[in-house]
């Protein structure tokens, strides 16, 4: 009877959404996922929200205090500031993403290849992770940047070489774990090739941590980008990033110090908002995890 | 103790050949030549081959590295491509600001983070535990270099409590120390709340075990408790997690030397990095390897030295 009742669904007290409402059960998670829905849908709509063109040049109107035609202002070159932060949404969101996938990418391969492959070549991967994690990232990065130059492309090399080993170690210990069990060994004992079994019923299997935690490393991702943009080491002018409206702002700190103010706000709001998302889910899946360094 | 000290050195030192190579190997996978690259497309030919002789470019590249490891080893790390000074001069004179910087953030973190946690755990399921989390987890979020922006934008444009740029007057402390207040700040805003906060988790596993019912079973109170009993088993994991965290100190003082334009390591790379100048990001580069690794080994060993319950291994 109770199968039956569980196959037409009709327990009553069977929440649909249990994650959902787990995380809105709680005040800042609520917020934390307003601000987080909130950036995704100004990097996705970024052409609809923004008033103005964010590259627009209009220097009559520079360093122009927040008004009715400019919400937070416009900047040195009378670009408006309110723009520039919605398409610095959109830059940040795609970086983040294409960045995080092919690190992800690399991760799988390489984990899959020093879990699954031959002892020696496990042994020497196992070294490279393991040197990239113990070098001090900045100057990894700074180094990488230095042989290749500023720009976007760089920058997604930058991020995707210092974030793989991590990725590769985590793929590496799940298919350690799932080395000998019964469905790798039935596939063996089929005569399976060794690239078959890895894909299909192995991959499957060991992908879903590695989704999580790539998704943990977007909010990390975002701000490597503003900071080396900030820097003027990451996304080449006129493109609008929140870190370079940030290093204009500073720039013109005493002159107009507004812009510091509403440059910083997103970044403010972004990190927070994927923290407590974080916290919050992390609450709901795994209460022993621990939260990551400072950026 | 003796076998894992040397293999720890050991892994150590080969991370470094490993950087060093791997560098090299990157400059020159990188379609373009250097000298090229460093003086731009409207060069002169014979500039760009006093570049080349200069930065060694027209030897095989196997020597160039021989080379650079024979030097690096008599401390000679090569010259600053435009200035021709010495780049080991250049990081030595950079290097204390930094690690001024970097150990006064360090030390105000957990100067209040760690009393912090404490306060925390004696008042566990309170109010103000609740809010140090909450704020906690705030601080930890936000990256340094908008820290840096705020503080500077509030105490020194705004207020002018504090200067905005420099490291102070050579020689005079007072001017050095106001100078340090807000860069410091900067990098140990978010380490507050992450310290506390590991505090605060490694202590209240900490309170479950048998020395501490023992130490309430006496009477005594539970602030004694949790300082003298507790911390000093709940330090340990904050140690090797400061050792770790390191990197991202160092990463911090890079962005918030770039705000504050104070003269140090973060300062020389990221200028080196915008001009192309191998040499200096190079030494550099190799010069923080060095500290950082052999700063990450004695964490380690410090920890296994540390931890009472860890320390019988070794004897036995």
């Amino acid at each position: 009877m109770s199968s039956a009742a569980e196959a037409s669904g009709t327990y009553p007290d069977r929440q649909r959404f249990p994650l959902l409402g787990a995380l809105l059960a709680d005040p800042f998670t609520c917020i934390a996922l307003v601000l987080v829905v909130g950036f995704l849908v100004t990097a996705l709509l970024a052409p609809w929200l923004a008033p103005y063109s964010p590259t627009k040049i209009d220097v009559l109107h520079k360093l122009q205090a927040p008004s009715a035609a400019h919400w937070f202002g416009t900047d040195h070159l009378g670009r408006d500031l309110l723009s520039r932060i919605v398409y610095g949404a959109r830059t940040a969101l795609m970086i983040a993403i294409v960045s995080v996938a092919i690190a992800g990418m690399i991760g799988l391969l390489l984990g899959i290849v020093a879990g699954y492959g031959p002892r020696w070549l496990d042994g020497l991967l196992v070294l490279v992770f393991d040197s990239l994690n113990s070098l001090p990232m900045i100057m990894f990065a700074l180094a990488i940047i230095t042989v290749l130059g500023a720009g976007t492309g760089t920058l997604i090399v930058v991020i995707a070489a210092t974030s793989f080993p991590s990725y590769a170690r985590l793929i590496r210990a799940q298919t350690l774990a799932r080395r000998t069990s019964d469905y790798l060994l039935a596939g063996r004992l089929m005569a399976a090739s060794a690239a078959r079994i890895v894909f299909i019923p192995l991959l499957p299997n060991v992908v879903g941590p590695l989704i999580i935690l790539l998704s943990m490393d977007i909010p990390v991702v975002i701000m490597v980008e503003a900071g080396l943009s900030f820097l003027g080491l990451g996304v080449r002018p006129p493109t609008p990033s929140w870190g370079s409206i940030l290093y204009d702002g500073y720039t013109s700190i005493r002159a107009a110090p507004y812009m510091v103010v509403f440059g910083g706000l997103p970044l403010v709001l972004a990190t927070l908002g994927f923290t407590f998302l974080g916290e919050g889910l992390r609450d709901y899946l795994d209460p022993r995890l621990q939260a990551g360094e400072p950026s | 103790m003796l076998a894992y000290t040397l293999k720890r050195i050991g892994l150590g030192l080969l991370i470094l050949t490993f950087v060093m190579v791997a560098m090299y190997a990157a400059v020159f996978l990188v379609p373009g030549d250097p000298a090229t690259v460093a003086l731009g497309p409207r060069a002169t030919p014979e500039l760009k081959r006093m570049l080349t002789e200069r930065m060694g470019l027209d030897q095989p590249v196997w020597w160039q590295i021989v080379e650079f490891f024979r030097n690096a080893l008599t401390g000679n790390l090569g010259y600053d491509v435009w200035s021709n000074r010495p780049v080991s001069t250049l990081v030595m004179e950079a290097l204390p600001n930094t690690l001024i910087l970097g150990l006064t953030a360090l030390a105000a973190a957990l100067l209040i983070g760690v009393p912090l946690g404490c306060l925390s755990v004696v008042k566990r399921g309170t109010i103000a535990d609740a809010v140090i989390g909450v704020l906690s987890v705030s601080v930890i979020a936000v990256p340094s270099f908008v820290v840096a922006i705020y503080s500077l934008l509030v105490f020194a444009v705004a207020l002018r409590w504090l200067p905005a740029i420099g490291a102070g007057e050579a020689g005079d402390f007072a001017s050095q120390a106001r100078a340090l207040i807000l860069p410091a700040f900067a990098i140990a805003f978010g380490w507050i709340g992450y310290i506390a906060r590991m505090v605060r988790a490694s202590m209240m596993e900490v309170m479950g075990e048998p020395h501490i019912r023992t130490a309430r079973s006496f009477g005594l109170p539970e602030w004694k408790i949790v300082s003298k009993y507790a911390l000093r088993i709940a330090i340990i994991p904050t140690i090797s997690l400061v050792a770790v965290g390191l990197g991202s100190i160092l990463s911090s003082a890079v962005f918030v030397e770039a705000v504050f334009a104070r003269p140090g390591i973060g300062k020389l790379i990221t200028d080196a990095v915008n001009t192309r100048n191998y040499p200096v990001v190079m030494g550099t580069v190799l010069i923080m390897t060095a500290i950082y690794v052999s700063i990450t080994i004695a964490a380690d060993l410090l920890i296994a030295k540390l931890d009472p319950r860890g320390r019988d291994v070794f004897r036995g």
